[in-house]
């Protein structure tokens, strides 16, 4: 009798295991090539100011499940680019005042607007400040267009930042930590570090020390933003750095910052910053 | 008319006679399943492209009818044996009477 409720004791534990090693949600080995014809990169050497924290960094693509990396391989089938095809038409509409368009100043997006993904957030003579794309897209439409400004998260909005991502893809990051924006990156930095909320997490409790374990039942990633803006399937629509800012903040549930906000562009700079060297890949696709 | 519709296919160029080619096809439309209710409580009216065709030099390939179940952007990828060259029309039908089309020529070589 005793031997019997032995066994059953150990076969318990045995599955108990089984179900805590397959917890584990490490990165897929796997090569991003979009279209068959470009190859990002979505793993390497960390940036210099994380070598002392991390070797490697790596895109949230390998986080995600083989059907879902799949759908970013091909533009086709990459929801995300039925938004920047609406950004496009939004591109080429003369709207305010001035009676002008984006092309009229800029002209074709995918020349005057290559590698504007890669570097951005940026320091800004003229605005004095650290700016996004979103503050620069909002500061043309007021003061060139005399347009009114756009919501900072708003559909019209993420369709811009999608076409102004799309045709950066592959290039790598290159945010600009030092000089000017040394200041908001600092604070962007000490925001990264700080714990929020009644659950008391900071980013770096779940992307930094938790990478590749599952929280509940989502993978964990490192929480790198170059795929933005994403297309997530649990909401079907383009979802904003800021507003996937706002939303794991709540879930720390705390009182978040607004898209948009002082404290949301240091942190969208710093967080970047964590990710210099990866490719442009917006827009991805993500669960 | 139903806002931003825009019919996508992605049809390769060239192909061997007799070749099984993959065609995929999307058109960017909300179908609103007519179920939903918006603030006040009012049913919102069903919405959908109700009936998707393909045909290739005047023959069908497929006839597919759409119910309310059906997301937002339809996609459908299917295959098709091209005997010839010649042209695939793809056409949409929408709730409200309106009917998009796109056409692509594929090359037998």
């Amino acid at each position: 009798m005793k031997n019997r409720s032995l066994k059953v004791i150990g076969g318990v534990a045995a599955s108990l295991m089984l179900v805590v090693t397959s917890l584990s949600a490490e990165p897929v080995d796997d090569t991003l090539t979009v279209n068959e014809e470009m190859t990002l990169v979505t793993r390497t050497a960390a940036p210099a100011h994380l070598s002392d924290i991390m070797d490697e960094v790596i895109s949230g693509w390998h986080f995600r499940g083989t059907e879902t990396r799949a759908m970013q391989a091909d533009d086709f089938d990459n929801p995300g680019m039925i938004f920047v095809e609406a950004g496009e038409d939004s591109w080429n509409t003369a709207e305010g005042s001035e009676g002008k368009s984006c092309a009229d100043c800029h002209g074709d997006a995918a020349d005057s607007m290559k590698g504007v993904r890669a570097t951005y957030p940026k320091f800004s003579e003229a605005a004095g400040k650290v700016i996004t794309v979103e503050n620069q897209v909002n500061d043309c439409r007021e003061n060139r267009m005399g347009a009114e400004k756009w919501k900072y998260a708003g559909g019209d909005m993420v369709n811009m930042t999608a076409l102004i991502a799309s045709v950066s893809r592959g290039m790598p990051v290159n945010v600009a930590i030092d000089g000017p924006a040394k200041e908001t990156w600092e604070l962007g930095k000490e925001l990264y570090y700080t714990r929020t909320g009644q659950l008391e997490l900071s980013c770096a409790n779940c992307h930094e020390d938790n990478y590749g374990n599952m929280i509940r039942a989502d993978h964990l990633s490192q929480g790198q933003i170059n795929g933005f803006p994403v297309y997530r399937l649990k909401n079907t629509k383009l979802n904003s750095v800021h507003a996937r800012f706002k939303g794991c903040v709540r879930d720390t549930r705390a009182e978040t910052y607004s898209p948009g906000s002082p404290e949301f562009v240091a942190l969208e700079l710093y967080v970047a910053s964590r990710g210099n060297g990866l490719s442009v890949e917006g827009p991805s696709v993500r669960n | 008319m139903a806002k931003g519709v825009k019919p996508r296919v992605k049809v390769p160029k060239k192909a061997a006679a007799g070749e099984t080619i993959t065609i995929k096809t999307l058109i960017s439309h909300k179908m609103e399943s007519g179920q939903r209710k918006d603030k006040e409580g009012n049913v919102i009216p069903r919405s959908i492209i109700n009936r998707f065709t393909c045909e290739f030099n005047g023959e069908t390939v497929v006839d597919i009818t759409l119910e309310p179940a059906i997301s937002t952007n339809p996609y459908f990828e299917f295959e098709a044996v091209v005997p010839e060259s010649g042209e695939f029309v793809f056409t949409w039908y929408d709730d409200d009477g309106s009917v998009y089309d796109t056409a692509k020529k594929i090359a037998v070589n």
